[in-house]
């Protein structure tokens, strides 16, 4: 027939797959799009990742339909789903635990990437999406988070939009463009409820596809760090240590899916609150303008970088000013800058280090929290080593993997606990650290002994 | 690296200390009665009796006591009196603005009290509200005439005093104190408080005192405490469900949902297993 194409497939899918690449689509994508086979338990939560956020969608609209974004009726409507709703609590305990849990398996996954350099040459636009990703995830966690207008919801709110107040020149009229109002207020509730429900998730929805179709492009990287298309094909062109992701990865997947809900739904049926971590109790009591909580805390997945912004004091901007000239004067004697390039970097990193103690601290403060997560989109080229994966690198590698991992979790704990002395030192050092293992990674991560990366993937029939 | 990991984790909890209340007294431990339709009907009687006319509780419906044993009658001949219906929220009339007229500060609603006042990996709320309605005295330099030992400056009278008996307080304060001169020294501090609520207090200097600032406070009562330690007990326990009235379906329901996905987890494992089976 006149326009028609010719397809395989025949009855209703052959009608569909004449108008729409039906069957094409999930060949590419599932049937024949080949996986390494030595995935091992670090390559689940990609997969988990993904379900989290179905879980956060479909809860997500059941929500919206009982709740109210208006200051008066906010907090009320939320124990209203908890109370009244048919099976609301459920609903409700799913999406605030699915909160935590989307940064838990995400903060798994983009471990993953540092450990099995994911990140690395042909995959630098994957890793800039999933980066993209977790900073849409951490906008839609913090304008969620003011929606049960608790006291936390609010004053978290308050702190973080007077953040913006500290940019010169614009900072004040930024921060009251962003609230709407003088004060956190029901205008911020509702743009924040606007959003939380529709822009956010409409972003992210498009970067996760984003996300996906470039990964499928490059093909997976797997834990030896080698690549599966330059190895060995067999009669049809596939690579022989690869597996087509379905049926293989798919049940490998749905294995990965049951684990997950088991501690998923224990936290939802018996510790929903999970200690005061997931659901804070302080949020337990209505948002009230005229009292401000003797101790604001982030939910925890903020509180390694809430750490960094609270240890930026007006004396650590002196250590960071030393770092700046350090790095310019190592630029300037050792890099290996070409022309202009060689002299203008180092000038602009003294000009820098002057501006670190010319412009207020709590900009700065500013400046190393948003850098810590952006730092993140350039680790595709801070990292020079010659092997992909930790497996090959020398072992004093692995320790400051250890350390900056360590580091993290203490910078998370420093975060949620009120200041003092001894912790605002330790979260400088933490600061130090953490800046330290990106900004210094072009030098450190060519050092040391590399182990001979081998041919083919190594994998152990199960 | 996944062990080096969990050690972290574990080393960064076994790190967090709880802090009691905010005023630093320590809690004690409310006895687990969750479970106890008759503690908690006990615990609904003397909250709608001494609580629900200062407090509201906008969130909770009287007819939600049909899920501690209560039938609808029971509910209206003996709870209701200000003319509500069984399906009337927990409301009260005092408009928070005359609340705060008289009494410097409008009462909190108790619908979610309990969960507000737990502390991260701590003692409960109920473990706060069965301490704090337990640590009041007469103070009659008070303008309510009271003061209570968890909540300093507290604008609440101890409105169930009539059950409690007379109190007295015994309080000893070891602090530090500027002098004139710039330098410190340690003083304790020793107040009696009376059943009246007239207090005697005593000062004296100490000389060359290592150690620590503490607070030592002991209440005596004059009646024995248990009867009324009792009705406090299944009061905190009431307002512990009624912060969450689902809780205990929660957890039935919880253990059947394990079960299940215990279940299925098997299921995926095997099925897993045949699929890899020839993968070489």
């Amino acid at each position: 027939m006149a326009g028609e194409k010719t397809v395989e497939t025949t009855g209703l899918l052959g009608w569909i797959d004449r108008r729409f690449p039906l069957t094409t689509l999930f060949k590419e994508h599932m049937s024949e799009y080949y996986a390494p086979k030595n995935f091992n338990f670090w390559y689940f939560f990609g997969s988990l990742a993904l379900l989290v956020l179905v879980i956060q969608i479909v809860t997500g609209i059941f929500l919206v339909m009982n709740y109210k974004p208006d200051a008066k009726l906010a907090f009320d409507s939320v124990e209203y789903i908890m109370r009244e709703v048919p099976w609301g609590w459920l609903i409700r305990y799913m999406h605030s635990t699915g909160a935590s849990m989307f940064f838990v398996v995400v903060y798994l996954h983009m471990l993953r990437g540092l450990f099995y350099g994911s990140y690395r040459k042909p995959r630098e636009l994957v890793w800039i999406f999933g980066v993209a990703i977790f900073l849409c995830l951490m906008a839609e966690a913090f304008m969620g988070y003011l929606l049960p207008w608790g006291q936390m919801s609010y004053w978290g709110a308050q702190v973080i939009v007077n953040l913006f107040a500290a940019i010169p020149f614009i900072g004040p009229d930024l921060a009251i463009w962003i609230r709407g109002d003088y004060v956190v207020s029901d205008a911020t509730l509702n743009r924040f409820f606007a959003f939380h429900v529709i822009a956010v998730p409409l972003v992210l929805i498009g970067l996760v596809v984003a996300h996906i179709i470039a990964l499928h492009e490059v093909g997976s990287n797997n834990p030896d760090g080698v690549e599966i298309k330059a190895g060995p094909k067999d009669a049809k062109g596939h690579p022989v240590d690869g597996i087509p992701f379905h049926p293989y990865y798919s049940v490998h997947d749905i294995m990965g899916v049951a684990g997950f809900l088991i501690i998923f739904a224990a936290i939802v049926f018996f510790a929903p609150e999970m200690g005061g971590y997931f659901l804070e109790f302080n949020n337990f009591i209505p948002a009230d303008s005229m009292k401000t909580p003797p101790h604001i805390a982030p939910v925890w997945y903020f509180t390694p970088f809430y750490s960094m912004l609270r240890a930026t004091t007006s004396d650590f901007t002196w250590i960071l000013s030393a770092g700046a000239v350090i790095a310019a004067a190592a630029l300037f004697l050792k890099g290996n800058l070409k022309g202009v390039m060689r002299v203008a970097v180092p000038v602009i990193l003294i000009v820098v280090a002057v501006l670190f103690k010319v412009i207020d601290a709590k900009f700065w403060g500013v400046v190393v929290m948003g850098g810590a997560v952006v730092i993140l989109f350039f680790l595709p080229w801070l990292d020079h080593s010659p092997v992909k994966s930790i497996r090959y690198r020398p072992t004093w590698h692995k320790y400051l993997y250890a350390v900056f991992i360590v580091n993290f979790l203490i910078l998370g704990y420093l975060g949620t606990q009120a200041p003092s002395d001894v912790f605002n030192i330790m979260s400088q050092i933490g600061t130090v650290i953490y800046l330290a293992f990106f900004l210094v990674m072009p030098v450190w991560s060519r050092l040391g002994t590399f182990k001979p990366v081998p041919e083919r993937i190594t994998f152990h029939p199960h | 690296m996944i062990k080096k990991l969990l050690g972290a984790l574990a080393l960064s909890l076994t790190c967090t200390v709880s802090i009691a209340a905010e005023s630093g007294h320590p809690l004690e431990t409310a006895p687990d009665r969750l479970n106890d339709m008759a503690s908690l009907q006990n615990g609904a009687k003397l909250f709608v009796n001494y609580c629900l006319s200062c407090h509201s509780a906008n969130s909770m419906r009287y007819n939600k006591l049909t899920e501690i044993g209560l039938s609808d009658d029971e509910i209206k001949k003996n709870l209701l009196f200000t003319g509500d219906k069984v399906g009337d929220l927990m409301r009260i009339a005092m408009t928070p603005d005359d609340a705060k007229k008289w009494f410097g500060t409008a009462p909190p609603d108790l619908s979610v009290i309990a969960r507000a006042k737990s502390i991260n990996l701590g003692p409960t709320g109920v473990d706060y509200i069965y301490t704090f309605l337990r640590s009041y005295y007469r103070d009659t330099t008070k303008l309510s005439g009271w003061d209570n030992l968890v909540f300093p400056n507290v604008a609440m009278p101890n409105v169930l005093w009539q059950r409690q008996g007379e109190r007295s307080l015994n309080r000893v304060t070891t602090h530090q104190v500027a002098n004139e001169d710039g330098t410190t020294s340690w003083e304790r501090v020793t107040a009696k408080y009376d059943p009246q609520g007239y207090s005697e207090v005593k000062t004296e200097k100490l000389e060359n005192y290592r150690g620590d600032p503490s607070v030592r406070a002991v209440l005596e009562s004059s009646n024995p405490a248990a009867a009324f330690d009792n009705d406090v007990a299944d009061l905190s326990n009431f307002l512990g469900w009624m912060a969450e009235p689902v809780q205990l379906k929660r957890k039935q329901m919880g253990v059947w949902v394990l079960l299940f996905l215990a279940l299925f987890l098997v299921v995926s494992w095997r099925l897993n297993s045949v699929y890899w089976k020839d993968v070489k």
